[in-house]
């Protein structure tokens, strides 16, 4: 397998050079689709081309930092940083990279990466500010943003949290008088959190309800009220002039815009608008579990130099998380987070194991109980979902493996099945006749047909180590090659 | 503010907020393009222009080297550069501006609607409703998100304004089962359309985009043709992230064509020139505001001009 390794580190466009080798079938399966895919290339492919003739250390000079940032630039807009953003981006990096000391066990191109991830996450902002709480209770909190950016759902996740983390008392009130049933929603929200929510009076306005929500805390003791508003464009001069009315009205410690990670050039637009007019204190990030870029967080932490402070990650009310600039730094510079992956590979597998497989593997002597030792330490990684969150520039992969059903069900599925068989069963699969597959389908709880399934994507994998054992014969392996072993399909049902 | 406010204060509000960007365009273009000369630097900076309205990198590029291929270094004046680019644009787009046509064969024409979290699939089909009642046909609706707080109570408002029949479970139930007795039901009743709402998903969440694929499988039970039309729907303010999401949920659930909401803000839902020389799908409508009449039809010439700042 470290030969095998070697051959994709040659592989384009995934490159895999941090770290120890990961000593996993999958994770070579994974790179492999992955090397097919047509997805925006990473910043670091990128760069590699333009540092190929690059072989001299020494400081950088501005010649080579200039055509790198070009690619740097073309890296940003893909990942929808906003294009002023980009330009101020790229000028502040030259200044810092001209003249740096290419580090001696790095390249030029990697020196580049370094500090062109280190500004990033420096612009991000170091760390995850808190909530402001610091104010007398019942301290109000506004959450406001563009239609459907997730304000509703962000309010109850915060209540939530700072109810069960904090143990805060918290009031929830929705101001949205507009939207069909938008009041009922962040009530349904309250039950499911715990968290009380203001009662619903009909026709009653924005202001007179956040007037009415600061009553009821005080009444009741609450130690936050969290503020829903309705989803408002930041061009729409009535429904801008009532959130200026309301905040006027309550004075809030800490007004939230909410705004979707998924935003491309507009999000410049709005975030400067949401803090001239309404004076925002803080971002919060939603939809980060989807597969952006996420290129907004830049522009709007750029534009209006306000920390972002939360990310939700779902749908789910406990799905909201602290800010972590390095993540989406990484992520908007397309790079994954390839070094946790590669920290959390190692802390898991047993090397000793790894090496062993990896002969057997390459010798082609891989048999079926060597094929559930691998499952079992996927499911210690984190499971499918948990590696495959890591990976770069894996979108087109995660569909072709939720079409090849590889998640984490099925893992579990599979390891049941290969132990429902007898070790004699286990070291030849060729045994395998129609009345001992029925046995180990009853005893696994599954249908024959995942067995057979099982069998036929075992003997494709040996078949494919077997192929990358020839192959890396010479030390190295062509991308085409490498892609010649996957079957056009993907890997059977 | 009342509905019935915010309802006249739409088309001031596109009016203002399409003036408004075509002033930033056009002040730009201006700047750059008056009696000058179109050379490198003067591309780069048209280029810059699309790149801001969405169009991504490549996109841009792409148009821009269409202009230059006929203009390069020759003198043009700011009109002439502003109606080329928004032909340009409207070129590409004008083979996908399509009609989004009922079959009246079909008793329903079942209408899936799909799409990610928030981008405005209920208010969508609120509006729908409401133009094909107009038409004189019989709607049903059905509350295919079971998911989400109060998505049911939000949808049964819109039926209510659109005077569509309305079909829902409690919160929880199956999304599949739902549609299947939603269409048996509109089926039985002989209605011309049956409008599925789904609850929203990300494209990149297996298991969410298997739950579609088991709806549109549980319809062809009922009905082998169903559904007759698979909308997504898509936010103007979204990014480059636009085509993952065509990508997955054409090949998750046969979308057979888009629709494009937002379009009264700032965001110009320039990623759809990358949409239509991609994927080639029909762009049947847009949403231009919250309202019930905020949909129109998708029309390239106009949405051209409007991403030029050219009104
Ligand atoms: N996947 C994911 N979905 C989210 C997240 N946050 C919110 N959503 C979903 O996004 C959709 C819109 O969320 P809401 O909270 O209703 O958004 P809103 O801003 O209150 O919307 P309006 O009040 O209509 O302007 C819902 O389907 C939510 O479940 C998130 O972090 N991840
Ligand atoms: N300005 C504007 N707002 C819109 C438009 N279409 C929908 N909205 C608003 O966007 C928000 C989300 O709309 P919904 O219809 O609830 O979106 P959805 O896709 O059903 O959301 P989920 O079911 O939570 O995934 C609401 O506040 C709508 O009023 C539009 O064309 N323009
Ligand atoms: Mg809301
Ligand atoms: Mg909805």
């Amino acid at each position: 397998m470290v030969r095998a390794l070697k051959a994709f580190q040659g592989l384009e466009p995934i490159r895999w050079r941090v770290g120890p080798p990961v000593h996993d079938v999958r994770a070579l399966a994974i790179l492999a689709f992955a090397g097919t895919t047509t997805m925006f290339e990473a910043l670091q492919e990128r760069l590699t081309g333009v540092f190929d003739r690059l072989t001299k250390r020494g400081v950088l000079k501005e010649s080579d930092v200039a055509e790198a940032l070009r690619e740097v630039r073309v890296a940003l807009l893909e990942a929808d940083v906003a294009l002023p953003v980009v330009r101020d981006f790229v000028a502040q990096v030259q200044t810092k990279a001209v003249g740096a000391d290419v580090l001696r066990s790095v390249t030029p191109g990697q020196m580049v990466i370094k500090v062109v991830h280190d500004h990033l996450v420096e612009t991000l902002g170091r760390a995850a500010e808190p909530i402001n709480l610091r104010a007398v209770p019942p301290v109000p909190l506004l959450v406001v943003g563009l239609q459907g950016s997730g304000k509703t759902t962000t309010a109850a996740k915060i209540a939530k949290r700072l109810q069960d983390k904090e143990h805060k008392k918290v009031l929830l009130a929705s101001l949205d008088v507009y939207r069909p049933a938008a009041q009922q929603q962040l009530k349904v929200l309250g039950e499911q959190a715990g968290v009380a929510t203001l009662p619903i009076v009909d026709g009653q306005m924005p202001v007179d309800i956040s007037r009415r929500a600061i009553q009821a805390a005080k009444l009741q003791g609450a130690d936050v009220v969290i503020l829903d508003t309705a989803g408002r464009l930041h061009i729409d001069e009535a429904m801008m002039t009532e959130v200026v009315a309301v905040r006027d009205a309550v004075r809030p410690t800490e007004i939230l815009l909410v705004a979707d990670s998924l935003t491309g050039q507009d999000a410049v637009n709005v975030a400067k608008a949401f803090k001239e007019r309404v004076g925002i204190t803080g971002i919060a990030l939603t939809r980060v579990d989807g597969d952006a870029r996420g290129g907004a967080a830049l522009s709007m932490r750029a534009v209006t130099g306000c920390p972002i402070k939360l990310m939700g990650s779902g749908e789910k009310l406990d799905a909201l998380e602290d800010f972590h600039p390095s993540r989406v730094a990484s992520r908007i510079l397309g790079m994954g987070d390839v070094v946790s992956l590669v920290e959390k590979a190692a802390e898991t597998i047993e090397k000793d194991e790894a090496e062993k497989l990896e002969q057997k593997l390459l010798s082609g002597q891989f048999d079926i109980e060597d094929l559930a030792k691998q499952f079992r330490q996927m499911r210690k990684m984190g499971g499918m979902q948990g590696l495959m969150a890591m990976l770069p520039g894996v979108g087109k992969v995660k569909k072709q493996m939720a079409e090849a059903n590889l998640d984490d069900k099925l893992l579990a599925r599979q390891e049941a099945i290969i132990y429902a068989m007898t070790k004699k069963e286990r070291r030849n699969v060729n045994i395998l006749n129609a009345s001992r597959r029925r046995r180990i389908a009853a005893g696994a709880g599954v249908q024959i047909q995942d067995v057979n399934r099982l069998l036929k994507q075992y003997r494709q994998m040996s078949d494919m180590m077997r192929k990358v054992g020839k192959l890396t014969k010479g030390g190295k392996i062509s991308p085409q090659a490498l892609r010649s072993l996957i079957p056009p399909q993907g890997f059977p049902r | 503010m009342a509905e019935s406010e915010r309802r006249t204060g739409w088309l001031g509000r596109l009016r203002q907020g399409l003036a408004r960007t075509a002033a930033a365009l056009g002040t730009g273009l201006g700047g750059v393009f008056v009696r000058r000369r179109l050379d490198r630097a003067a591309l780069e900076e048209l280029e810059e222009i699309l790149i801001r309205a969405d169009l991504g990198v490549a996109t841009a590029a792409a148009v821009t080297e269409r202009l230059a291929a006929t203009r390069f270094d020759r003198e043009v004046t700011e009109q002439e550069i502003r109606q080329a680019l928004a032909d340009e644009v409207a070129a590409v787009l004008g083979p996908v501006a399509v009609p989004l046509v009922i079959d009246t064969a079909r008793r329903p024409h079942v209408v899936l609607v799909t799409g990610v979290n928030g981008t405005g699939k209920t208010t969508t089909i609120g509006k729908m409703a409401s133009r094909f009642r107009r038409e004189g046909r019989t709607v049903s609706i059905a509350a295919g998100d079971t998911f989400r707080a109060a998505a049911i109570e939000q949808l049964k408002v819109w039926a209510e304004r659109s005077g569509a029949k309305f079909f829902s479970r409690a919160q929880g139930s199956d999304a599949a089962g739902l549609a299947f007795d939603a269409l048996t039901k509109a089926r039985a009743d002989g209605d011309d359309v049956l409008l599925i709402d789904t609850a929203g998903r990300l494209q990149n969440k297996a298991g969410l985009m298997e739950e579609l694929r088991k709806i549109v499988r549980v319809l062809r039970k009922v009905d082998a043709t169903a559904p007759h039309t698979v909308l997504l729907v898509l936010d103007a303010t979204t990014g480059q992230n636009v085509l993952n999401q065509v990508e997955l949920f054409r090949d998750v659930c046969e979308v057979s064509g888009l629709i494009m909401t937002k379009l009264d803000g700032t965001a110009k839902g320039g990623v759809l020139v990358a949409v239509a020389a991609k994927f080639g799908l029909p762009i049947h409508a847009i949403g231009v505001g919250e309202s019930i009449d905020d949909l129109q039809p998708f029309d390239a010439t106009a949405f051209g001009k409007a991403l030029v700042g050219q009104v």
